[in-house]
């Protein structure tokens, strides 16, 4: 008992050990990246300075865009139909692609009849499949968001499928002599088991997607971010194309941080922290 | 709680079980193996290092299913089997005490695991991921897992494996505590001959591959005097009936 007591005493005392450190460790690189984003922005503006310009406006410029677009409400409203147009096509293309990754990585002879499909569709130009969703379904929202949904879901069936091909046999043999239910046996040994895998393919997705939003909306749509520097680009507005671009990065840079790495942190509690 | 006298015993009959090798040879493991564990019995198979025993334990947990013969599970009571394997297999992202709730059914999971937890000595660490444990003490919450569902029979594989003899020893007593506060069908896969002796009442010695039985050894001494002298004893009198085993 007291051995007990005194290793879990242990156990808490070194967690709490390796927590300080990390403190530091992550207020470092914050402002290591503050100062090399800063520096770049201070580039910019000499380099608009030695050649001024209409087509390379100067940070302030796009700046005083920015803020006039937000006033309006236009930069709002444009930037939520592009968000939401996002997170669709997301939710989308994570659900079909891990089940059918996962269903491929476990069925050995579906996986080798369904292969080439998955390699045609990878290679498939993102340009051709929204072409052809509108053209197809017409110029609609489901269109514009299928399209792109099924841009992701060959990447996202390639990174689940070597998920499940790495599932632990061990577990499933476990949860078969203890009798797990499906929904408990999903829930607490396969998820958990893709949940790294799932990680990578929804930073590698969410990337993905909003470039092939902007193309989409560009395309077909009459809101959104990709319609505005269409828009934009047709009277040669660089400043206005660049507020929008930045707008939306910062945008998913915050989603990034304040929604995907707290939430995996979540999900990877049970880990050893790195010493 | 589990109904005294409800389950019957464990049969098995395993007429063959072949593997075919990467090359396409065809490897018998088993050939004739039939043996019967007794209702509450602890029982243990021993045999050498690659004779088939996992393979025999692996047929009865219902993992393989290629085989030609037959078994019979003990019936009544909870009806379920628990096993305690070569490596914990706890999951790595539940705590100790959810790890040992899952393999509970749904609607026993909040049931009382107070005294479990006590005689394992886990109390203090219900709330730890396995990550943070030692072997040993993974090795324990695996037996309270096994245990905490009440089974009708209880399989063990080599459970004592890859630990210092000292910690061995420890968990081997503390299996004997629980097994002892609640009696259980329990059948122990093992190749170490005085872990058998230490914990079984009888002893299915098994051949080398492919496996039948040689013979059983009734251990007739009762298990509180089992201390190193009796133990002693007992190599010997194994050794004078069982010449070529282990």
């Amino acid at each position: 008992m007291t051995a007990g007591l005194g290793s879990e005493n242990g156990a808490s005392a070194s967690r709490r050990t390796r927590t300080v450190p990390r403190g530091i460790g992550t207020a470092l690189p914050a402002a290591t990246a503050l100062a090399s984003l800063l520096g770049l922005c201070l580039l910019w503006s000499l380099a608009a300075e030695i050649w001024p310009n209409r087509a390379f406006p100067p940070p302030l410029e796009v700046w005083r865009v920015l803020l006039k677009e937000a006033a309006s409400g236009d930069l709002g409203y444009h930037l939520a139909m592009t968000l939401w147009r996002v997170a669709a096509a997301y939710v989308i293309a994570m659900v079909i692609g891990s089940v059918i990754g996962v269903l491929l990585g476990t069925h050995r002879a579906a996986d080798s009849f369904f292969n080439p499909w998955l390699v045609l569709f990878l290679n498939l130009p993102a340009l051709v499949v929204i072409v052809l969703a509108y053209i197809w379904f017409g110029l609609t929202e489901a269109a514009a968001i299928g399209a792109v949904a099924i841009n992701k879901i060959p990447n996202v069936v390639v990174t689940m499928r070597e998920g499940a091909r790495a599932l632990d046999p061990r577990f499933a043999e476990m949860a078969t002599v203890y009798r797990l239910g499906r929904l408990d046996r999903i829930r607490h040994v396969l998820m958990p088991q893709l949940q790294p895998y799932f990680a990578a393919a929804s930073r590698s997705g969410i990337a993905l997607i909003w470039k092939i939003v902007l193309v989409v909306e560009l395309l077909g749509r009459s809101s959104g971010v990709g319609f505005q520097i269409y828009l934009y680009f047709q009277i040669f507005d660089v400043a206005a194309i660049l507020a929008y671009t930045l707008a939306f990065v910062a945008i998913m840079l915050l989603i990034e941080l304040l929604l995907v790495q707290p939430l995996e942190r979540h999900a990877t509690r049970w880990r050893r922290r790195p010493a | 709680m589990q109904p005294a006298g409800v389950a019957g015993p464990l049969k098995v009959d395993i007429t063959e079980k072949t593997f075919r090798s990467a090359e396409g040879v065809t490897i018998v493991a088993l050939r004739g193996l039939s043996f019967e564990v007794r209702q509450g019995e602890f029982a243990c198979l021993l045999g050498p290092s690659g004779c088939g025993k996992t393979t025999t334990l692996r047929i009865l947990l219902g993992l393989d299913r290629q085989f030609s013969g037959s078994y019979q599970l003990p019936e009544g009571g909870s009806n379920r089997i628990a096993a305690v394997f070569q490596e914990p297999v706890l999951l790595p992202w539940r705590t100790v005490e959810q790890n040992v709730r899952l393999a509970l059914s749904p609607h026993l999971r909040d049931k009382d695991l107070d005294w479990l937890f006590d005689i394992l000595g886990l109390s203090a660490m219900r709330s730890l991921y396995p990550s943070e444990l030692s072997l040993g003490l993974a090795r324990r919450a695996a037996l309270a897992r096994a245990f905490a569902t009440e089974p009708a029979i209880l399989f063990l594989d080599e459970p004592f494996t890859s630990l210092d003899e000292r910690t061995a020893d420890r968990l081997r007593r503390l299996l004997m505590m629980v097994w002892a506060a609640r009696p259980t069908t329990a059948l122990m896969v093992t190749h170490n001959l005085r872990e058998a002796l230490l914990l079984a009442d009888r002893i299915i010695v098994l051949s080398p591959r492919p496996a039948h039985v040689v013979g059983i050894f009734d251990v007739g001494l009762a298990r509180h005097l089992r201390d190193t002298p009796a133990l002693n004893n007992l190599v010997l009198e194994f050794h004078s009936r069982f010449p070529d085993a282990v």
